[in-house]
């Protein structure tokens, strides 16, 4: 069995995560460096505290690695309650940190149950999905579903921690892989552009645009004797949401919501208040240049500028000390683990498996893309970590379970 | 199927959207590396050590000193014993309060100066107690320390630059010293060097928390260079302690080179009231004092009637113009008519006949009045000749400025056409109606740096060096520089006239000047002059005015003194000038009986008489 499991065992995705667990060690050195302190693993220090729940992964691995995926998909409804009452709890015995109560404290460390509740809704989803007779094309099935993971969202949201909640919404690439009707993916991606554009430019001229290119794509495809009336339906619907996301937008928006999204839009420029986060960070990630400025050498970095630096910002370190090359191979890395685990799910026959990965590997995305989007100032500001590299042990510990749980189901798919 | 690639295709092209922004703003973009180095690094200046500042023998006049800013940052204080500062800083307990509130309201986190140039001596004091006070610590300057207390008026001084000029001089930082008058300015761009910098690692909220990349970028500061001055300071010492308790100046030049042995002005103040925290105090009690002006260089900015001294340039420009000659006799009968009804006084006897040396040496001012008139009547119109007789003024240095390497200057006057046309309107006007030029009185202006310098060019037969400050040891840049401005009067015409000067000290009216073994040559001088007091022009006592050379063959010192209401040239002016002459020929004085009555005497009393808002008489 186990030298079996040594060679099913995808190598490829152990090698990046130890890389990238390992460059993160190295960045929250950097980000928390003061001088005179020499690189320890005493658990006082930001960084020792980080590599022992590092080491705790590690020594769990083969404990995940070898129970028999069954073992997820008979009890992960249990595992799900089991989350849910914990997101409950905190509405009791939670810690309120920087304003959102979302960890349980035991001693000196900090435990933050959304964190787990991605696992245990990933596997939710997926057993929901194995399910024989289940089709999301029906109503109820769907309902059912958006249900499953509309509870720990909400349950997130009153914490409140909505980059958490946000990043349930990278499961619905797995509703869209699992049949979801894909006419769902382009009303999403046009209420997108709607938004932006509306933003940028305003309601009147989005609807002109829209009115064209919908008649442009109504001229193309007239052969196919198509009626006229869900053009003018759907036209219809745009220009009601052009109209009401001006009226969303500077009505039910909070001012420090439009502020974060005028910031990255290039509506306002404002470096010291609400976007001093966003213009250190690309200061700090220009600065960097093409080879960086070395490590421990970044003076942004030194000097704290930008703030949550070896937590959420951690990403602007290493644009300045590691530069283009060590930022550009770090995304290329993060791409390479997603493709692989899409890879792999794609693989997979067993559905609950299958779904499972895809998940993850959606989570990973939505991670991926707001964090670096949002140091990059492409994003607009959203807390949350970048998987494997920022500080954080609950972020650490789930992200290595998730990671744990894939290669299993990948080593058993050959069984 | 497209469902299988709709994450992979957002994975794929978020991963090049990053790369795409990744690209420009770290390779295409190169404003960053400026913003992070603003942001974070903290250029700071290190400032070098102004050069010093020599006098012609290589006495040390100017040096440096440290002193000490008392710096703080108020976030590490820690309780201290309030009662021990302030007493040792000499202020008040609300003082240190508001000083310690204003402090933190600039940062809590980085330092600031509490009190500012804390001399050396009284830091030593306080050093051993420092580790009671956290949170504060010594700074260390560098500012002037002089090691005489002549010359200010030459030295000029420094202060901080202020925040008005930064805007104007950019290369400047606030607090940065920068020299305020005379050499200290002049020569800024020498004595200041170049500053150097280290770089300092910042953190966010702006505090120094370790060397930039280990000082690779920091540079050296570069000292100052020094200067050596033209001056003899022991001779500026003799002519202040000369001067004392009396006002007005003293320029002598060395006739040969142009350099200034001595710039006197009376009063005046010790540099050393304008160095360190009494500045500011200091300062202003000397602007304050608007009567006795001790930051008025009188021997550069004071405008005055020549009087006689200016009869001497008349002679050579009536001899160069051939409407006299050596022997040219004017008779003189305590005076003259010089126009119907308008009688020019003079001390000769009824019956006098002068010829030009005993004219120059008895300072006859009829003689000088014919003469005058002669010269301004040469031509078929008064404006020509005195378009002429402006032009020879002109090129012995006068009406105009210098142009010697101090700040500050006037320019004297020289009336010319345009000024009697507005006058006296075009064509009413005769060589009678402006007599008065012949003897110096009149409209003409000079500063006694121009009397010093056309008596130079007479003791140099017909040219002067443009008087300067800074001592030139290059000699071909030294020629460059000061080449001869010749005037307009040939050299033979100046024998008859150095006779007269030279006759004034051996027999005419400034034998008190006569010293043993040198031919001195000089001029008496004494000048009305008025002001107004309570709206009426009142007259005062004339000044004591003397312009002298010696020895009389290769002059080595050329001078002009004058001394405010002295009454005569003889009085004051002249024994001045001798003793000056006589200390720097001979490097020490003989006649101590007239050392000591010039040295004691006091005009005081004199300056008191206007003030006192009683009728009082003048020239006593």
């Amino acid at each position: 069995m186990n030298n079996t499991l040594f060679f099913r065992l995808d190598w490829i995705s152990v090698l990046i995560y130890i890389c990238l667990v390992s460059f993160g060690l190295l960045n929250i050195y950097s980000a928390t460096y003061q001088q005179n302190i020499l690189m320890s693993f005493n658990l006082s220090t930001v960084v020792g505290k980080q590599f022992w729940i590092f080491i705790g992964c590690v020594i769990i691995s083969p404990f995940v690695l070898y129970i028999k995926s069954n073992f997820f998909e008979h009890l992960s409804y249990i595992f799900y309650a089991i989350s849910i009452l914990s997101l409950l709890g905190l509405f009791a015995f939670g810690q309120k940190i920087s304003g959102a109560t979302s960890w349980y404290t035991i001693g000196s460390l900090g435990l933050q149950p959304a964190e787990f509740t991605k696992i245990t809704t990933a596997l939710v989803v997926a057993k929901f999905l194995s399910g024989i007779q289940t089709d999301i094309r029906k109503r109820n099935y769907l309902f059912k579903i958006l249900l499953l993971v509309f509870i720990p969202v909400i349950l997130i949201l009153l914490q409140p921690d909505p980059g958490s909640a946000f990043v349930f919404f990278g499961l619905f690439f797995v509703l869209m892989r699992e049949g979801l009707d894909l006419k769902w993916l382009f009303f999403g991606l046009g209420l997108i552009v709607i938004f932006i554009t509306t933003l940028v430019l305003n309601p009147l001229i989005v609807c002109l645009g829209i009115g064209l290119i919908i008649f442009i794509i109504y001229r193309l495809i007239k052969k196919s004797n198509n009626k006229l009336n869900p053009f003018l339906i759907s036209l219809g619907a745009c220009v009601c949401f052009s109209f009401s996301v001006d009226f969303i937008f500077n009505s039910v928006f909070e001012q420090r919501h439009r502020d974060r999204f005028n910031i990255i839009l290039g509506l306002e420029t404002d470096t010291k208040g609400i976007g001093y986060n966003i213009n250190q960070s690309k200061i700090a990630i220009g600065s960097g240049g093409f080879s960086g400025k070395g490590y421990l050498n970044g003076t942004q970095t030194k000097g704290n500028f930008v703030p949550e630096q070896h937590t959420d910002y951690i990403f602007s370190t290493i644009g300045e000390e590691w530069g283009f090359l060590g930022s550009s191979l770090l995304i290329c890395l993060f791409t390479l683990l997603i493709f692989r685990i899409i890879y792999r799910a794609e693989k997979q026959s067993n559905i609950f498996r299958r779904v499972y990965c895809y998940a993850f590997a959606s989570m990973l995305f939505i991670h991926f893309f707001i964090n670096i989007g949002m140091t990059l100032g492409l994003v607009p500001t959203v807390g949350i970590p970048l998987p494997f590299i920022s500080y954080g042990g609950s972020s650490l510990m789930a992200f290595s379970l998730m990671l744990f749980i894939y290669l299993n189901f990948d080593s058993q798919r050959l069984l | 199927m497209i469902r299988k690639f709709v994450l992979l295709s957002f994975t794929l092209l978020s991963s090049l959207m990053f790369l795409v922004q990744l690209l420009s703003l770290q390779i295409f973009n190169q404003n960053y590396d400026e913003l992070s180095l603003n942001n974070a690094v903290e250029k700071r200046p290190v400032y070098p050590p102004r050069g010093l500042i020599y006098d012609r023998n290589g006495i040390l006049l100017v040096a440096n000193q440290p002193v000490y800013d008392l710096m703080v940052i108020p976030e590490d204080i820690k309780v201290f014993d309030t009662l021990e500062l302030i007493s040792y800083l000499e202020i008040s307990k609300e003082e240190i309060i508001k000083r310690l509130r204003n402090v933190k309201q600039f940062s809590s986190k980085r330092p600031s100066a509490i009190s500012r140039q804390i001399s050396k001596e009284k830091r030593a004091l306080f050093q051993e107690k420092m580790w009671k006070y956290t949170g504060f610590y010594f700074q260390k300057k560098t500012i002037r320390d002089y090691t005489l207390p002549i010359a200010s008026n030459i030295l000029g001084y420094t202060s901080e630059i202020n925040s008005a000029e930064l805007k104007t001089k950019n290369d400047y930082d606030l607090g940065e010293m920068i020299g305020r008058q005379g050499i200290e300015k002049t020569y800024e761009t020498i004595l200041r060097g170049k500053k150097g910098f280290q770089f300092f690692q910042k953190d966010r909220f702006n505090r120094i928390i370790g060397s930039y990349e280990e000082g690779k970028y920091d540079s050296k500061p570069e000292t100052g260079e020094n200067i050596t001055l033209t001056i003899d300071a022991e001779l500026q010492t003799y002519g202040a302690s000369l001067m004392q308790n009396k006002r007005g100046g003293i320029v002598a030049i060395e006739p040969l080179t142009g350099e200034v042995l001595a710039l006197v002005t009376a009063p005046s103040y010790d540099p050393n009231l304008l160095v360190g925290n009494k500045r500011s105090k200091n300062f202003r009690t000397l602007v304050n004092d608007t009567i006795a002006k001790p930051l008025f260089d009188r021997g550069l900015q004071a405008e005055y009637s020549p009087g006689s001294p200016f009869k001497t340039l008349n002679a050579l420009i009536a001899l160069q113009e051939n409407v006299i000659t050596s022997q040219t006799i004017f008779s003189c009968n305590q005076g003259h008519f010089y126009a119907k009804g308008a009688f020019m006084k003079c001390h000769c006897q009824v019956g006098t006949r002068n010829n030009l040396l005993k004219g120059v040496y008895n300072s006859c001012n009829s003689y000088f009045a014919k003469t005058y008139a002669k010269i301004i009547g040469k031509d078929s119109t008064a404006s020509f000749g005195l378009d002429r007789w402006k032009t020879h003024l002109e090129q012995f240095g006068l009406g105009n400025y210098l142009g010697y390497d101090l700040p500050i200057g006037k320019k004297g006057f020289i009336p010319g056409n345009s000024y009697y046309d507005r006058w006296y309107q075009k064509g009413r006007w005769g060589p009678s109606t402006i007599i008065s030029n012949a003897i110096g009185q009149g409209e003409i202006l000079t500063t006694p740096i121009q009397m010093a310098n056309f008596t130079a060019a007479i003791a140099n037969r017909g040219y002067y060096i443009k008087p300067h400050f800074k001592k030139l040891n290059n000699k071909i840049l030294r020629d460059s520089l000061f080449n001869k401005s010749h005037t307009l009067i040939e050299a033979r015409h100046f024998e008859t006239v150095i006779e007269g000067m030279h006759q004034v000290v051996e027999k005419g009216t400034a034998k008190v000047a006569k010293i043993q073994g040198i031919e001195v040559c000089g001029k008496t001088g004494t000048a009305e002059n008025f002001i107004r007091l309570n709206g009426e022009k009142t007259q005062l006592t004339d000044h004591s005015i003397f312009v002298a050379f010696a020895p009389k063959k290769n002059p080595k010192i050329a001078l002009a003194v004058f001394v405010e209401n002295g009454y005569w040239g003889a009085r004051w002016a002249a024994p001045i000038a001798s003793l000056m002459i006589e200390k720097y020929l001979n490097g020490k004085v003989k006649r101590t009986w007239l050392e000591n009555r010039m040295l004691n005497g006091s005009l005081i009393s004199e300056y008191m008489k206007p003030l006192s808002g009683m009728p009082f008489k003048i020239n006593e």
